[in-house]
């Protein structure tokens, strides 16, 4: 049951387009799930009490059911109330709507951390709204919520896999096909592990590089 | 949907409810042999724990069950699918775990362990009645969090074959031709079984000061 690596070089264009797609949907999936959660904690916090509590609502059962059983509501029930979506955009707006719950919950607690006497220094010092909040608010809530957005975008990393359960032609289908076709899956689902592994743990350095960057907002914050 | 059917999911429901919770049972006795692995000042004890833990939270449930799944049989080990998933849940469970443990170990106060050094405890002694009491108490609330997380990874395991909620609901939706329905009553369950298990942890929190040192 070895993996014949010579027939897996002629195959690669195929990974590589596997790759691709993981990327390419995990990217855009982390920035439209951030901007969208973004908006959803605004709206909590500055926007009417039941606009609050019906996002409270949407988010509480997002994060309570399994993104599998989501994906298969939008993709094989979508039909059913005239939404029919070909496996890639239906796994593009799951994900999306999957991460923008996660996020808005982390805005929502970079919003209550940036301490209040911060903004009160600020008025009292006679910074503009706009200064406050691009000079205060802005730095010291990227600094508290940091952390977290990279740990969710890992969690999205690994969501992705998911996708090939509704066909998503990324890694973990392409790899996985040409595991069946060589009668060699184990060894394929190794080679593929291997992949997610490297890719998780290039974004976790990515992301403390990140943070050793800007800790020079740190200790205006603790 | 009749109520033969509403049967049928409600069983498949206890059924993800009893994979998870045997998983997250065995995740943490093994998490903890992690744990006190990583924390070993041996070399050779606490790097496989580190690279055990760096593996199971970097590649995908997903990819993990599949490899399991078909590991297992390849390697002469005939089990059904259901083990498989258990194992590959439990093991999933136990890296983040033995992370969630570490946290709890390093973040007993320091003065304690003096005081209790102080009056003559043995370092066993101190292990079982001043450290892992503490650390347990600090890291229950990430263990109802880990608790939540696996009970909605379990449906993953409906891909190889085991017929909990997720795949319940996959069946029943094919043969009535009704996904909306299906998929949402399952949903339905996964969300009173979390809220329910949300709800439970932070009493066991309140009751037990729980986070506290």
């Amino acid at each position: 049951m070895t993996l014949d690596f010579g027939l897996m070089l002629d195959k690669m264009p195929e990974i590589l387009s596997g790759l691709w797609v993981t990327l390419w949907m995990w990217v855009v999936s982390t920035i439209l799930g951030a901007a969208l959660g973004f908006l959803v904690a605004t709206a909590r916090r500055y926007g009417p009490a039941a606009v609050n509590w019906f996002l409270k609502l949407c988010v509480e059962i997002l994060r309570g059911t399994p993104f599998l059983v989501q994906l298969f509501l939008l993709y094989f029930g979508g039909p059913f109330v005239g939404l029919r979506l070909e496996p890639v955009p239906a796994g593009l707006i799951g994900l999306t709507i999957y991460a923008s719950a996660y996020f808005s919950e982390i805005f929502r607690a970079g919003f209550q951390a940036v301490p209040r006497g911060h903004v009160e220094a600020a008025e009292c010092v006679g910074l503009s709204r706009t200064q406050i909040l691009r000079r205060i608010i802005a730095p010291e809530m990227t600094m508290l919520v940091l952390p977290q957005c990279v740990n969710m975008a890992i969690i999205l990393i690994k969501e992705t896999a998911i996708l090939s359960i509704i066909t998503v032609p990324e890694m973990t289908m392409v790899i996985g096909a040409i595991g069946s076709q060589q009668y060699a899956f184990v060894d394929a689902m190794f080679l593929l592990a291997i992949f997610y592994w490297v890719l998780v743990e290039i974004c976790g350095f990515l992301g403390r590089l990140a943070e050793a960057r800007l800790s020079k907002f740190r200790f205006a914050v603790s | 949907m009749s109520f033969r059917l509403f049967e049928l999911m409600l069983w498949a429901a206890g059924y993800t409810v009893v994979l998870s919770a045997i998983s997250i049972a065995i995740g943490l006795i093994i998490g903890l042999l992690v744990c006190a692995a990583k924390l070993s000042s041996a070399r050779a004890l606490s790097l496989p724990a580190t690279l055990f833990i760096s593996f199971f939270r970097g590649v995908p449930l997903l990819v993990q069950l599949l490899l399991i799944y078909n590991l297992l049989p390849a390697v002469g080990i005939m089990v059904p699918s259901v083990v498989a998933a258990v194992v590959g849940l439990s093991l999933c469970t136990a890296a983040y775990q033995a992370e969630n443990l570490r946290g709890g170990f390093n973040s007993v106060p320091r003065g304690l362990i003096e005081a209790a050094d102080m009056v003559g405890l043995s370092p066993w002694q101190q292990l079982t009645r001043i450290r892992a009491p503490i650390a347990l108490r600090l890291t229950l609330p990430a263990l109802v969090n880990e608790a939540i997380l696996i009970l909605k990874a379990s449906s993953l395991v409906s891909v190889v074959g085991v017929i909990e909620l997720t795949r319940m609901a996959q069946n029943l939706a094919a043969s009535t031709y009704k996904p909306l329905l299906f998929y949402a009553v399952a949903g339905g369950f996964y969300l009173v079984i979390c809220w329910t298990v949300a709800g439970g942890g932070a009493l066991a929190e309140r009751l037990t000061k729980a986070g506290r040192a």
